[in-house]
């Protein structure tokens, strides 16, 4: 090129240009390999965020179902408050982040202003709550409980709030018709956790972030019926969370309803006279303590006999659950499950337990009969009964003689089954077993303890059978700190530990001998009583026990019912359930119960009844009170609370004449019976989704809790006053 | 202007008709470099469409109609070309006598930048704004006026056969045409714009056979600049964030972090064949601040992907290519320095706006030229486009 005319091109230009030439290329190569690592080695995880930068979800939460009584009373449903939420995405786009708009808002709804900017940050690993856990994009609740005149301000000065509504939403209200409140039964909500939301996800019913969960009762067991499925909508949005497009929308289907078995007002009626015994047994003197009862927990159960759905179902201590609304605080929420607390969250009719004491006795007598003991054949039942040198006696040492089975039920006379769980025991081989056949064990397994009930309520609890396997296990589990307290202890405790050590793992004539009258090591929770006991009075059938009745659809169209189903059938032919079922009417009318039943109209609704007293080591006495009538069978125990009859009969009474419409007469007025029959029918609802229900009168119509004033017709009136303490009968030995 | 025997006789024939003039054996059409004009129209042409795609939507920039960028863009191409069409028929070696007076007006609008006049965009004060939504950047055109004032000197008696390179008086001289604008720039402070200008200081010198010593000492003053610069703390905070962000988006990814991640992700998320024009979410959306301008390379790799983000890099290294070719082609050393200084301001301007896009360049308010809507930066890349043409077109065709 330098030979061009005008060459005054040198080489070192010539060089430099090359090195332009050279650099400008590679610059170029470069901007292609960073090119192609972007866009096509890295591209799929590029294309992941920016989808996820775009696509927005707004939730529009379902409305959830309503937990209706056997009438259609509602227990849990949804009521319209006014709900004042921020948009976040408006509040960032101001100036001060909207520092000042929430600072105004909180002057009108008088709350400190750095408690309303905690509640809509959002929450991160470092931020305390409380904080926003859920999306952005969904507008974040600042309190449920604005007042009208507060919204109206709101609204009124949009101006003045921009970002902030103030709108009328459905929130969970747990109603309490005349009082019941059922808590345990009805569960609680929370928040969904992250981990619930990733382990939903593929499943049938996945999980939304604004979503609330059943913790407990029955709104975890239908959760998913409840719940029905958020709206999402689906937006495309930009970089200021402005919506450029709607992506798609699912619609907010609305939850169903769950009809249950419960009747309000018995249900009401349950909780107050189990309240109100706890409370008359705490006014109690233990004679073996020296102190009044504690009577520190009780349940009842009030269950259909011939299909097994629960009627009411109370669990004291009890708790209010709207404090679970809208999220609990941190003070109640360790006053529910705190230390010191007294755990008012367990439902005590399915997660107590305790030996049965003399209710235990029908199994025994069952197992008897099946190990060849006729039932009419006479056994003797003396005041007391020997084995070896050890002396276990029949309460306040009263003999009747030689009595049938029936009669020893009626009388729960417990040196007779002391006398034939021995023989039995030691039929079985006494200390040395060969092959025992273990009636009495069996026949425990047989009525259906030992395992849950199958209820339509979580986390029940099994008791448990301390058969031969049980006490091995438990051996086994515990021998090396017997051993070791009963070598250096001398104490009464540790002579027994040092018993249990040397001899545990075997079955003891003195552990059989005790088993039969339901004490010892067994235990029980009420609503297995309750089976047991409806099973008793249906001739035999054990019924998984329901609460859901029913779920309807909110349009009330499609309704698929819940069904009875059973679990199992009563070991025993009907002749011997006959027995049973005639010693137990007894029971209520000459035997232990009868001064609790005393003017109870027994031709027209047979009464069947057995108490029972267990002890506890180291407490009081649990009073069991099982009862049952051809429709309905009501299981009560009170921890600490003293005999069967003695805490726990007014209550049961009580219930009783509630049902029926007894009054002190002892005549029946159908119009004050609250329900002589079981619901079969189903509540009626209607295409909008009300209900129609007869409002609930509270108090209810047939009668008050004890204590109160009462009307006519009361049963406290036509009772006759309980015998004084000194001599008071007691209805059960040990 | 020397007569040459290459040339025909007609060329000194009464003067001919335009049209005999344009379809004449030695027209000046036949003697332009199509293929770098085709390159260059092509890089308009789809920086129209990415300007548009990334404006539509914006209506708080477009003032609710989404033609606005697209027009003004075509206006600005129009008016591009046009500045192009004049720099040939002109002519480069024309123009030298204008050159004076043009690097004076360019030093008076940087410096009326600097007064009341100067409007302030993104922390850098570089722009004047003209009525009715048009506002000019006077330092793209000081891009131009620096590569031909210090061409005019250095190449001055090189050309006129006195010395073999340029003497150490006319490089001083060179170098202090292009301090005074360099230095007001500095103070906007528009930085990108002053490295564009070092760049181009740095290959003029090269191009023109300075001494070795001034190219080494240009570059470690350079280095000593940019260390000063640092220590000083000329640097406004924003600009120390941008370069800390370009290394790591996650130190600030609501901040400066934000428009690098932005946009990698909308680059990234292009793949082989992109979303589609008009169909990239990140686009769409926003997500990608000043997209229309220095990031409209964004839309390319998400809008149209690895293949239409890569043939805008393919197109730019036509134009470099044939850039390059008239240098090393041009029979003075004033055209081979001109489109040196050119080649050396696309280049890294290029390189540059791209790189800050794919995160390995910091991010400094540069356009992408013929691509990016801007109409000083589009007339001044129109301009140089005109002047590498008549370098090339004012040789012999014989070469």
């Amino acid at each position: 090129m330098s030979g061009l005319p005008g060459g005054s091109r040198t080489s070192r230009v010539t060089i430099r240009l090359i090195a332009i030439q050279i650099l400008v290329f590679s610059l170029l190569l470069t901007l292609f390999g960073r090119l192609w690592y972007l866009q096509i080695r890295n591209g799929d995880q590029y294309t992941a965020e920016a989808a996820s930068n775009h696509i927005q979800q707004v939730v529009a939460p379902a409305t959830r179902g309503s937990i209706l009584d056997a009438r259609g009373v509602p227990l849990a449903d949804n009521e319209t408050r006014l709900v004042v939420s921020a948009n976040r995405t408006d509040l960032m786009r101001m100036k001060d982040k909207g520092r000042s708009v929430l600072n105004r808002l909180a002057g009108v709804l008088n709350l400190k202003p750095e408690d309303v900017a905690a509640k809509v940050r959002l929450c991160d690993a470092k931020t305390p709550k409380p904080c926003w856990a859920g999306s952005p994009y969904q507008p974040i609740p600042i309190t449920d409980e604005a007042t009208t005149q507060q919204a109206l301000q709101i609204r009124e000065r949009a101006e003045e709030f921009p970002g902030i509504t103030a709108e009328p939403t459905a929130v969970r209200r747990y109603a309490q018709p005349g009082g019941a409140n059922a808590a345990q039964v009805l569960g609680y909500l929370s928040p969904v956790t992250d981990d619930e939301i990733t382990k939903a996800k593929d499943s049938a019913s996945p999980l939304m972030r604004s979503d609330q969960v059943g913790r407990s009762g029955l709104e975890r067991q239908y959760d998913a019926e409840l719940r029905g499925k958020a709206g999402v909508t689906r937006y495309e949005v930009d970089n200021l969370g402005r919506v450029i497009g709607k992506a798609d929308s699912d619609k907010a289907v609305p939850g169903a309803n769950i009809v249950t078995s419960i009747d309000a007002r018995v249900q009401a009626i349950a909780e107050r006279e189990l309240d109100q015994a706890m409370k008359d047994a705490r006014k109690e003197m233990d004679r073996n303590t020296g102190t009044n009862y504690k009577a520190d927990s009780g349940a009842v159960v009030v269950m259909e006999s011939k299909t097994g759905r629960v009627v009411a179902m109370a669990s004291n201590p009890s708790y209010d659950p709207n404090v679970w609304v809208g999220g609990i605080s941190a003070k109640d929420y360790k006053d529910l499950t705190g230390k010191d607390s007294d755990y008012p969250l367990l439902n005590r009719a399915i997660q107590g337990q305790a030996a049965p004491g003399s209710i235990f006795k029908v199994i025994s007598t069952t197992a008897a009969v099946r190990a060849g003991y006729s039932f009419t054949d006479h056994y003797n039942c003396g005041a007391s009964y020997s084995i070896g040198n050890q002396v276990f006696k029949n309460f306040e040492s009263k003999g009747y003689g030689p009595i049938d089975l029936g009669k020893a039920l009626e009388v729960s006379c417990d040196t007779v089954f002391y006398d034939l769980a021995y023989r039995q025991w030691q039929k079985d081989g006494g200390n040395n077993p060969k092959h025992p056949a273990d009636w009495f064990y069996k026949t425990a397994h047989d009525f259906g303890l030992g395992r849950t009930t199958g209820i339509d309520l979580p986390n029940e609890v099994r008791g448990r059978v301390p058969d031969r396997e049980w006490k091995k296990r438990y051996w086994e589990a515990n021998k090396d700190a017997w051993c070791k307290q009963g070598n250096d202890d001398d104490s009464y405790a540790g002579k027994i530990a040092k018993e249990n050590c040397e001899s545990g793992m075997r079955m003891r004539a003195g552990d059989s001998v005790n088993y039969s009258i339901g004490q010892g090591d067994t235990l029980v929770t009420p609503i297995q009583m309750a089976t047991i006991y409806a099973a008793i009075s249906n001739g035999g059938t054990l019924y998984n026990p329901t609460v859901g009745k029913a779920v309807v659809s909110p349009d009330g169209k499609r309704v698929r019912e819940i069904k009875p189903t059973s679990h199992g059938r009563l070991p025993f032919d009907q002749r011997t359930r006959d027995q049973i079922d005639a010693a137990l009417a007894g029971v209520a009318t000459q035997g232990t119960a009868a001064w609790r039943f005393g003017g109870w109209p027994q031709d027209k609704v047979p009464m069947h009844a057995k108490t029972g007293t267990a002890e506890v080591y180291g407490k009081q006495t649990t009073s069991w009170f099982a009862t049952y009538t051809s429709d309905y069978t009501i299981v009560m125990t009170i921890s600490q609370g003293g005999t069967g009859s003695g805490a726990s009969g007014p209550a049961v009474r009580k219930i009783y004449d509630a049902l029926y419409g007894v009054d002190d007469k002892g005549g029946i007025d159908e119009k004050k019976a609250l329900l002589p029959h079981p619901e079969t029918g189903l509540p009626k609802i209607a295409k909008d989704g009300t209900i129609e229900a007869s409002p609930i009168a509270s108090p209810s119509p047939s009668g008050s809790p004890s204590g109160s004033a009462s009307p006519s017709g009361s049963p406290d009136a036509t009772e006759p006053a309980p015998p004084p303490p000194a001599t008071r009968r007691e209805d059960d030995t040990r | 202007m020397t007569a040459t025997d290459g040339y025909p006789v007609r060329r000194f024939s009464p003067e001919r008709g335009a049209w005999a003039r344009l379809t004449a054996r030695d027209s000046v059409l036949r003697r332009l470099d199509w293929v770098m004009l085709l390159a260059a129209l092509a890089l308009s042409a789809i920086g129209t469409l990415l300007v548009y795609s990334a404006t539509r939507n914006r209506t708080e920039l477009n003032q609710g109609d989404p033609y606005y960028f697209l027009l003004r863009n075509l206006l600005n191409t129009g008016i591009g070309l046009a500045l192009a069409l004049g720099a040939v028929w002109v002519g480069h070696r024309t123009l030298r006598g204008a050159v004076p007076i043009l690097y004076a007006i360019s030093v008076l609008f940087t410096l009326a930048v600097l007064t009341p006049l100067g409007a302030t965009i993104n922390g850098a004060r570089s722009w004047i704004q003209l009525g009715g939504g048009f506002s000019i950047q006077p330092s793209e055109f000081t891009k131009i006026t620096i590569t031909l004032g210090m061409a005019i000197l250095l190449a001055g008696k090189v050309d006129a056969g006195d010395r073999h390179h340029p003497d150490h008086r006319t490089v001083v001289q060179a170098l202090g045409l292009a301090a005074l604008p360099i230095g007001v720039i500095l103070l906007m402070p528009d930085l990108g714009s002053v490295m564009v200008l070092l760049v181009i200081v740095l290959a003029v010198l090269l191009a023109s056979g300075a001494s070795n010593r001034w190219v080494a000492g240009l570059v470690g003053a350079g280095v000593m600049g940019c260390i000063l610069v640092w220590q000083l703390g000329v640097l406004d905070a924003y600009q120390i964030n941008r370069f800390a962000a370009f290394a790591n988006p996650a130190l600030d990814p609501s901040g400066v972090g934000y428009n690098t991640n932005q946009a990698r992700i909308a680059i990234g998320s292009g793949g082989l064949l992109g979303s589609g024009l008009f169909h990239g979410s990140q686009t769409t959306g926003q997500f990608v601040p000043e997209q229309q301008t220095d990031f409209i390379f964004t839309v390319a790799g998400e809008e149209l992907g690895f293949v239409g983000a890569g043939t805008i890099i393919f197109l730019l290294g036509v134009v470099l290519w044939r850039a390059c070719r008239i240098a090393r082609e041009s029979t003075e050393l004033y055209g081979t320095v001109v489109a040196a200084g050119i080649i050396a301001w696309f280049a890294f301007q290029s390189f540059e706006n791209i790189g800050m896009t794919l995160g390995i360049m910091p991010v400094t308010g540069l356009p992408l030229p013929f691509v990016s809507y801007g109409g000083s930066s589009m007339f001044a890349a129109w301009m140089a486009v005109g002047l590498l043409q008549s370098i090339k077109a004012q040789r012999p065709v014989s070469a």
